[in-house]
């Protein structure tokens, strides 16, 4: 009997919630050295959703208890198409309701933080006014960035690596590295809360 | 009644002790059978007095078996089969009685009595041969409807027969009223021809207007007294009263069974029909089997073994090529051919009626009627035995097609990753899309046809049964990753997860579970994991339902798949209890128990809004109309 829930890790009381999402990790090299340097950080909790849901049946309960149980909220994942992939919309869609997550009685993720992590093919250069792309990453999440907003949630600078295809195995430990500090540095800011 | 008692002792005793030991040494159930009825046959240790009243019970078995086999048969299927029965059994039985009048004629009968002897050896044994055919997994596919459509029509031919038999006489009849054995225990028979064929039209047309008009409201009456035993008794008394009525106006009675089979087969009440008559087969089959056994003159073997065991020879050999070259000439494959012909090479059962009655007729002298009883009961009890030699003798014609992987031969140029025990419609699907991702797999299974087509297409399939540690470990178990049971039977699925898990414990154990129940008993037998063969399917079909009832896809997708994620929850949490102090419970009896707590909990957990309808909630048109309204205020 498969399990719906395979992935998806005991709520803890606190911490960070790490929301990978990622349709095929087992091809890519940067978020899988991202997501393996975060799961070492203590305190965070690791579900991976293209693992926990294959067939896009969010568990609502399920995500919202989790939501609720941490402080902090990572989306990790790969820029498709200037957005998020199908499935994390899909999470957002379902699980960030209103009465839940906004609205007059919205108030489960409020205070907490948001924080995104995101990988792009293109270069940094790319994302630029007069780039390929014709506008910078901060534009491309201006949406995810209204969300916190409007859930009354604080926005964290993202995390970014640009060309993650094309980084070699020195480039990736580095910012698996950087990646790593990065989280534990939004951790201890709860743990003084 | 102390002598029924003693006999009906004697006679299960018999089958008891040595069916299973048959069985165990590959023999299969029928030889047991035989062997058993030889041993406490009057002429070995003589354990049973006269047996003649035995022998007309154990026929009765023939007839049920045929009614059984009627129930199974749809009139559509009977003509998609009228090459085989007609063109295939028509010849057959014209040849074959030719061919052995023929030779009898050489071995200096004269023309009249060679040519009954002819018509009596040329019928084989319905009972036998279906038997064997089971238990070989041969009944279905087209060895088995060969096989089928032959028996059906020398079945036929024995009405006709009764009618040529008596114009072969060659000395004055004996006693007339005698004259019938069985067949001719017509009430009819005085009666003048025209008269005889009106009540054969009028026996025929009873069974069927009556199984079409008369039997259903009966039935659906007894059915709602709730009393299975009465069931039971009222499906035994068809039976009955069918093959009588046969009787009475000279017809063959388990063709009789057959048709009022046939004409049931559409009813409601098939199922439950077969299901209740189905013990009575086997018993009395297996009956019929031991006084086969018994009637095994050994005296006269003893006597004459040299002319019986040519008697036998000749004739299994005659019967064996008339049948491979028809066979072939009617388009059967050579390996198929050969199984058909080894299976229908013996004496049957009407052999035994036939002889009887010619005896009466005067068409065959006594002496000789013994001599050829004796022959086609030794040439039944030999049919077990040619099957185990065919079945050799394949396995030799496919060891000398290089290209075929020899059935029991070695695997080791095969490295499998997954193992799967069954290839039928659940084992395919999983199969294919294990290969078509590039896993390589190992087929095990029983059914030869299976088999057969499978290798036509390239794929590496071995013939066996899984359940066999031996063979799983030269499928290669030890070294490969996985193990996929997709057998079709409950028992052996629970058996062999058992067996493989003790024997590789390292092996990842897949099941396709029947049922929850079903599932809960092989995880509990070492399965990693099940999947209830049903359960994927029922859910796509309601999911269809919730469309056709007004849901968009998207929404009837979703609540199927809340539905399959709750159903494994609470999969998950009955599992500790199963087998513990709420089996009861879960217990096939109580089933219905479990189904209230399981709607029950459905109820709570499925209900609307839940399922799926998260985006358009009913706040945020609320609240919406709220701002708008503080708006328009402003």
């Amino acid at each position: 009997m498969s399990d719906a829930t395979t992935g998806s890790v005991t709520p803890a009381t606190s911490g960070l919630l790490l929301v990978l999402a990622h349709p095929a990790l087992e091809r890519s090299r940067a978020n899988r050295a991202l997501a393996k340097a975060a799961k070492s950080v203590s305190g965070v909790t690791f579900k991976d959703l293209y693992e926990s849901y294959p067939d896009f049946v969010v568990d609502i309960e399920t995500e919202q208890a989790a939501l609720v149980a941490h402080d902090v909220v990572a989306l990790q994942f790969p820029l498709f198409w200037y957005s998020t992939p199908s499935l994390l919309k899909e999470w957002l869609d379902i699980v960030w309701l209103h009465g839940f997550a906004y609205g007059e009685d919205g108030e489960a993720l409020k205070g907490k933080k948001l924080f995104v992590a995101c990988t792009t093919g293109g270069s940094a250069k790319a994302y630029h006014a007069h780039g390929y792309n014709r506008f910078s990453l901060d534009e491309f999440l201006r949406p995810l960035e209204q969300t916190a907003h409007l859930c009354g949630m604080e926005w964290e600078t993202p995390f970014v690596v640009h060309g993650a295809s094309v980084k070699d195995d020195a480039a990736l430990k580095s910012e698996a590295e950087r990646y790593k500090a990065r989280i534990a540095s939004l951790l201890p800011a709860r743990a003084e809360a | 009644m102390e002598n029924f008692l003693t006999q009906t002792l004697v006679y299960l005793g018999a089958a008891v002790v040595s069916v299973p030991i048959a069985k165990r040494l590959g023999l299969g159930s029928v030889l047991g059978y035989l062997i058993a009825g030889v041993v406490i046959g009057p002429y070995a240790l003589s354990l049973i007095g006269a047996q003649a009243d035995v022998m007309k019970f154990a026929e009765f078995g023939v007839v049920i078996l045929l009614f059984l086999i009627g129930l199974e048969v749809r009139p559509s299927m009977l003509w998609d089969m009228r090459k085989a029965i007609f063109g295939f059994g028509g010849t057959q039985v014209v040849c074959t009685s030719l061919a052995i009048a023929g030779a009898s004629m050489l071995l200096g009968l004269p023309w009249q009595t060679a040519l009954a002897v002819g018509m009596v050896l040329a019928m084989s044994s319905t009972a036998i041969v279906l038997q064997t055919l089971d238990e070989k997994g041969l009944r279905q596919g087209p060895v088995g409807r060969a096989a089928f459509g032959i028996l059906l029509l020398q079945d036929l031919a024995v009405i006709p027969m009764f009618a040529l038999l008596p114009l072969l006489a060659t000395v004055a009849p004996q006693t007339h009223g005698d004259a019938g054995g069985h067949g001719g225990a017509s009430l009819v028979a005085h009666l003048p021809v025209w008269a005889q064929g009106l009540s054969v039209f009028a026996a025929v047309a009873a069974v069927v207007g009556g199984g079409r008009y008369l039997v259903r409201p009966v039935f659906r009456f007894i059915a709602k007294a709730r009393l299975r035993e009465i069931f039971t008794a009222s499906a035994l008394l068809i039976v009955v009263a069918v093959a009588s009525l046969m009787q009475i106006v000279g017809l063959s009675p388990a063709l009789g069974a057959f048709l009022a089979g046939v004409v049931l087969a559409e009813s409601e009440f098939r199922r439950e029909l077969e299901t209740d008559i189905e013990p009575f087969r086997g018993l009395l089959l297996g009956l019929f089997f031991i006084t086969v056994g018994a009637g095994v003159d050994l005296p006269l073997v003893a006597r004459q073994p040299l002319l019986l065991g040519g008697l036998v020879l000749g004739l299994m050999a005659l019967k064996f090529l008339v049948l491979y070259g028809l066979a072939l000439l009617f388009g059967a494959p050579k390996r198929g051919a050969l199984a058909v012909a080894t299976a229908l090479a013996q004496g049957g059962e009407f052999a035994f009626v036939l002889l009887s009655f010619t005896v009466g007729a005067g068409v065959i002298g006594a002496p000789l009627a013994a001599l050829l009883t004796a022959a086609v009961a030794v040439s039944m009890a030999l049919t077990p035995v040619a099957m185990i030699l065919y079945e050799r003798v394949a396995a030799l014609m496919d060891a000398a097609i290089p290209d075929v992987v020899p059935d029991t031969g070695d695997f080791d140029e095969s490295e499998p990753d997954i193992i799967i025990a069954g290839f039928g419609r659940f084992g395919q699907i999983t199969g294919r899309l294990l290969s078509s991702n590039g896993f390589k797999s190992t087929v095990l299974d029983s059914d030869i046809e299976q088999i057969e087509l499978l290798r036509r297409f390239g794929r590496r399939v071995h013939y066996g049964d899984a359940t066999r540690l031996d063979l799983l470990r030269q499928a290669g178990a030890d070294r490969a990753r996985m193990l996929i049971v997709a057998l079709d039977d409950r028992e052996k699925t629970v058996e062999l997860v058992e067996t493989a898990r003790k024997a590789f414990p390292n092996l990842v154990i897949l099941a396709r579970a029947w049922d929850r129940r079903h599932a809960y008993d092989l995880l509990a037998n070492g399965a990693d994991a099940v999947e209830r063969e049903t359960f994927e399917s029922a859910l796509a079909l309601g999911a269809t339902a919730l469309q056709k009832l007004g849901f968009r896809a998207h929404r009837a997708h979703r609540a199927a798949a809340y539905f399959r994620r709750h159903d494994r929850r609470m999969f998950e949490e009955l599992r500790p209890m199963w087998g513990q102090e709420e089996a009861y419970i879960l217990a096939s009896r109580d089933a219905a128990q479990t189904m209230d707590r399981l709607l029950d909990a459905d109820l709570h957990r499925m209900r609307p809004g839940d399922a799926g309808g998260a985006w358009d909630t009913a706040s945020l048109d609320e609240e919406l109309r709220e701002r708008a309204q503080q708006e328009g205020a402003d």
